[in-house]
């Protein structure tokens, strides 16, 4: 399955936010549910099992000045074996523009036995700009072995790089689960904070020693990473 | 001196850049527990490999190839940022900046005549993969040689951290790393391949347990190595 | 039971100090006019740097507190430190009070003392230059080996001058066994005297052998609990310091030429 979907959003005029684009194909739908405030919310609506090896999803979000979003999803997605030879794509691009916020803050990318997966993240973000930024990678539903898959994350500030991140796991990622990368967890993610107006905190390690918050080089933006034994766990390092 | 006899020189342990003090994160892996013998110390290198190694070992051969470029300046500059973006742990932005400024102080009492002035100066030194990528083309290396250094590099130092941290056996850590030559011979020519895209395309291959291990060694009252 | 007097320049073995800048009867390394066997110095303008070397447990972190007692308001100073445990020696000479924290720079060695002071120096050349971006120019920089065995010596590219410390404790013997520390030091010190009784050492044993090692080079017999600013060798660094200054001023390497 390939599907396109594309949310634009500007401000209402009265303080709010105006979805002047919602436009989804099965089996990714977007319905906008309120509003906190000033932020217009909205879910991504899975319209079907996945994604399979084979399907191409995209989601395009551009925010303009003055307007705020938060975007979530209904359900975990679960990268599912498909056509042999094939890899599932979850492309997900946007552009916030000075002044806009935005909070991507979807539910996890569970990694299902032999699937090939890969989520790719693309963001724009410019000087003044808000975001929020999670992912969440599940390796294997349970006491399952994962497939492959590759969360690629990448995000510029201003024009500037701020973040580029690939976290590959599965049989294809070598030393994955060892003492260098996961070290075993099977539930991993991170949570990119980025707030013009809140220089980023000093580095901080939970005591656990399972999740971290890194200040970032290239801006007052904070990178929580985590590992966990179980969805539950993670979630609660990466709320933002 | 025929360029292979420098490649050698380049990759030794013995070249006076610093890696002595450095671990590769083991010691804070040690630490954790979560290395304690062969079997982990090999999963840990593999998996250091295919991470820290594949974006090492690419920017320094993006900073060789940036070295005969008009704009080597800009080239380098952008590739700081980028190898920045790449790596969410100030504790190991630190760390690298001062193995590059190690490697650049070596570099330029080697080859005073190559190109350093064109790195970047702010942040406590030049990261360690563009500083080996200039080296390594002042020295003639091929860009291959210069990935290849890079990548047996984060292997070998950790390797070798190992013997001295856990009392492991010698013999049987260097069988580990020739079980690992293969791996690193792939892993650096993936690296010299990525090599030839845009800055903003190298690899970015991340390790959670890489980041909070350094920033948790960073706060250790006592530690044996720099990283 | 410390060693009778020798002749000059053998050391006296109770500290002096407020000798004057370059003062012959001072313990230094020119056994003849005109004629210095020292190691070419370094370039001008930068500050004289000084190893300190030696034995675990020989004192090298109580020498360095004593001189940094010493110099307190007569030099800049700024030492670096190279201990196995990282920031140990460090901590321990912040904690003694003797020198604003800062001036005190940790180098961490990878398990490996000797290799950062001899074999690859960069990390504690980075300690030194950072010293001098944060307080201009310094007079004195004392490097700290990580204790070691007798073997450990400073690389000519990182020190200027180096000192050997081992202690009575250790035996009697240890001038004897030799050692490129031991041998080639431009100072040799052997500390806590007062222990001699103690463990049986004898200090005559040790200064002969010490001569014999050492040919003209000088030894000094230092108990740093009776003598908190190391006298003697607080002057020697004086004497070293002068020469350093003087070559600087003209120009000219004080060396062998």
């Amino acid at each position: 399955m390939r599907a396109v979907a594309r949310l634009v959003a500007h401000p209402d005029g009265r303080g709010g936010t105006r979805l002047t684009e919602l436009a989804g194909e099965p089996p990714l739908l977007l319905r906008r549910t309120g509003h906190r405030g000033p932020v217009a919310e909205v879910y991504v609506v899975g319209a079907a099992a996945g994604p399979l090896a084979g399907d191409d999803l995209r989601l395009e979000i551009e925010v303009t000045t003055g307007a705020a979003v938060r975007v979530h999803t209904v359900a975990a997605s679960v990268a599912l074996p498909g056509r042999v030879g094939a890899t599932s794509r979850m492309m997900v691009s946007a552009r916030v523009h000075p002044g806009a916020a935005l909070h991507w803050l979807p539910e996890q990318t569970v990694a299902a036995a032999g699937c090939a997966h890969l989520a790719e993240s693309r963001v724009e973000v410019a000087e003044g700009a808000t975001l929020t930024w999670r992912d969440e990678l599940i390796c294997g539903r349970h006491a399952e072995e994962p497939g492959d898959a590759v969360l690629h994350t990448v995000v510029d500030l201003a024009g500037r790089p701020l973040l580029r991140q690939t976290l590959a796991v599965g049989p294809q990622a070598p030393g994955w689960s060892g003492p260098a990368v996961l070290g075993g967890a099977p539930a991993t993610g991170s949570l990119l904070v980025l707030h013009p107006d809140r220089p980023a905190d000093p580095p901080w390690v939970h005591p656990g020693g399972t999740a971290a918050r890194l200040p970032l080089a290239g801006g007052p933006a904070t990178l929580w990473t985590a590992t966990a034994p179980d969805a539950h766990t993670l979630r609660s390092h990466l709320e933002p | 001196m025929t360029p292979s006899t420098l490649l050698l020189l380049l990759a030794d342990g013995r070249f006076p850049a610093g890696a002595h003090a450095h671990s590769g994160g083991l010691e804070a892996a040690v630490g954790a527990g979560r290395v304690t013998d062969l079997a982990t110390l090999a999963a840990f290198l593999r998996g250091r490999l295919a991470t820290a190694g594949l974006v090492g070992a690419a920017f320094a051969a993006a900073a060789h190839r940036a070295a005969g470029q008009p704009d080597r300046a800009g080239l380098l500059a952008l590739l700081d940022a980028e190898l920045d973006a790449r790596t969410a742990a100030e504790a190991l932005r630190r760390v690298s900046r001062r193995q590059g400024r190690a490697l650049l102080r070596a570099g330029k009492a080697v080859w005073p005549t190559a190109g350093f002035a064109d790195l970047p100066t702010a942040g406590g030194g030049p990261h360690q993969p563009l500083v080996l990528g200039l080296l390594s083309a002042a020295a003639g290396l091929t860009r291959p040689e210069t990935a290849l250094t890079a990548a047996y590099q984060t292997v070998t130092g950790a390797a070798s951290a190992g013997v001295r941290l856990l009392g492991l056996d010698p013999y049987r850590v260097q069988a580990l790393l020739v079980d690992l030559a293969a791996a690193c011979d792939r892993t650096a020519a993936e690296a010299d391949r990525a090599a030839g895209e845009p800055p903003w395309r190298l690899p970015a291959a991340a390790a959670p347990l890489a980041d909070i291990h350094a920033e948790v060694h960073a706060t250790w009252e006592v530690r044996l190595f720099a990283s | 039971m410390r060693p009778e007097p020798t002749p000059s320049p053998r050391p006296q073995p109770t500290g002096q100090t407020g000798y004057p800048e370059h003062d012959e009867t001072v313990p230094h390394t020119h056994p003849e006019p005109g004629v210095d066997p020292h190691a070419p110095l370094a370039a001008a303008g930068r500050a004289l740097r000084v190893g300190i070397g030696g034995p675990v447990g020989s004192g090298k972190t109580a020498l360095v507190a004593a001189l940094c007692r010493a110099f307190a308001d007569e030099l800049r100073l700024g030492v670096v430190t190279n201990d196995i445990y990282t920031t140990e020696d460090a901590d321990f000479l912040r904690r003694a009070g003797v020198l604003d924290p800062d001036r005190i720079r940790a180098v961490e060695t990878g398990c490996c003392p000797h290799t950062a002071i001899r074999d690859d120096i960069g990390a504690n050349l980075d300690a030194v230059d950072e010293l001098e971006e944060t307080f201009g120019a310094l007079d004195l920089v004392l490097v700290e080996s990580g204790g070691d065995n007798l073997t450990a010596t400073f690389s000519r590219g990182l020190v200027d001058r180096q000192i050997f410390v081992v202690d009575v404790a250790g035996g009697d013997k240890v001038p004897r066994k030799g050692g490129p520390g031991v041998t080639a030091a431009d100072l040799l010190v052997i500390n806590k005297t007062d222990l001699a009784p103690l463990v049986g050492a004898d200090l005559q044993v040790m200064d002969r052998d010490s001569r014999a090692r050492r040919g003209d080079l000088p030894t000094v017999f230092l108990s740093i609990v009776q003598d908190r600013q190391a006298g003697q060798v607080a002057d020697w660094v004086r004497h070293e310091l002068a020469h350093h200054r003087a070559a600087q001023a003209t120009g000219v390497p004080a060396g062998r030429g």
